[in-house]
């Protein structure tokens, strides 16, 4: 049990997905210049990869390992995470529109959120076993979304203030997720 | 197809649309592995060849591929090219394949290869298509080859393995750690935008 929550806390702080890993960098600066798109992304990122995390795990092991297919895992998992993400639309559009709606745009895009495919990698990578593989699937995701609203507020700060024009925007938006990179290093020591 | 608009798709992407400033896309790969030059290069040379293959395939089909379903063919494109790579490297280039680790699966979801598919490849011919996937790969080996070597004279005093500063030189760790690249990065976009606003 000790072990689980040591491995939680390091996926949410330590290896913070976005700020230590540099996964998911895409979405990270396109969707943190207003707070609403920052909390769907996250929230988008947190439902579809506790899911992709559990199906590509047990792909990987029921029939790719089985059969000596490690080689192709990268084909095979972009295209059930492709698919997955997929399912998830046409389910919640039908069953929960409150959420299809709050998700929006967001839910596609995920197919190419290298955090995600990147996930699903790391659980196979460190061999994971089933329980520690559904730790670390939502623990990630959950680093993501903090690092994600709390970048946020920080941007929405930052338009407020006078940058010097050839910094504006994406430059300065980089500077700053270096020093949220810096104080997330701080965490190192926790383990 | 004239020898000048063939010349404009491949040199749009060293400077105009240079990827990832330009473009601000496929960043993962541009901060993860620029620690060093030999890893920020090596990884723009596979991404090279990911998106010239994954360019020329995509092109060749375009009037097969119907539009509906124009992205998940253009995935499974992508991801044969980079299962190729993965195992290419595996083979020849084993250090640099631990090195890069992850990465390189990862080119998968590079923004930078499905969006040349989705924004050229799809809509042009095959030389065309060549040409500007070059000209795409090359601008990103070339910034992640600078950025990589800034982050690696500063932050290990060493520029490929050797040291350059005198043994009293304190290397400036911050810059090969994960606050480091995102510094740099947007310190170099900076003075980017400032010499293209001149």
């Amino acid at each position: 049990m000790g072990d689980l929550i040591l491995l939680a806390i390091s996926a949410i702080l330590v290896n913070n997905i976005l700020l230590i890993q540099y996964l998911g960098n895409c979405p990270f600066l396109g969707t943190s210049k207003k707070m609403d798109t920052a909390v769907g992304m996250a929230m988008a990122v947190v439902f579809v990869l506790a899911m992709a995390g559990i199906v590509t795990w047990i792909v990987f092991y029921v029939i790719l390992k089985p059969f000596g297919l490690e080689y192709i895992r990268t084909l095979v998992f972009i295209l059930v995470i492709a698919a997955l993400v997929q399912f998830v639309e046409l389910f919640l559009k039908k069953s929960i529109p409150a959420l299809y709606a709050g998700l929006g745009i967001f839910l596609p895009l995920i197919t190419t959120n290298c955090a995600v495919f990147g996930v699903c990698i790391i659980n196979i990578d460190n061999e994971y076993g089933f329980i520690e593989m559904l730790v670390s699937s939502i623990a990630y995701p959950l680093g993501f979304g903090l690092a994600l609203v709390l970048f946020a507020g920080l941007r929405e700060r930052i338009i407020i203030g006078r940058v010097p024009t050839p910094m504006q925007d994406v430059a300065i938006a980089l500077v700053t997720a270096g020093f949220m990179s810096l104080s997330f290093l701080g965490f190192k020591g926790m383990i | 197809m004239s020898d000048v608009t063939l010349a404009q798709d491949f040199t749009k992407g060293l400077w105009k649309e240079i990827p990832p400033f330009r473009l601000v896309l496929g960043l993962c790969p541009t901060l993860a592995v620029t620690k060093a030059f030999e890893t920020g290069f090596g990884m723009g040379l596979a991404l090279t060849f990911v998106l010239v293959c994954s360019n020329v395939l995509v092109s060749a089909g375009r009037k097969m591929i119907p539009a509906k379903v124009r992205v998940p063919c253009f995935i499974i494109i992508i991801a044969t090219f980079v299962v190729i790579v993965e195992l290419v490297m595996q083979a020849y280039t084993y250090p640099l394949f631990l090195k890069l680790g992850i990465f390189i699966p990862l080119i998968v979801v590079n923004c930078i290869v499905l969006g040349r598919a989705e924004a050229f490849a799809y809509k042009n011919g095959i030389g065309a298509s060549i040409a500007d996937g070059l000209g795409m790969g090359i601008g990103f080996t070339i910034s992640l080859s600078v950025l990589g070597s800034i982050r690696e004279i500063f932050g290990a005093g060493t520029f490929l393995g050797k040291a350059i500063f005198g043994a009293s030189f304190q290397p400036f760790t911050f810059m090969v750690e994960a606050p480091g690249a995102f510094v740099c990065l947007g310190l170099m976009l900076g003075v980017m935008n400032l010499i293209g606003s001149e």
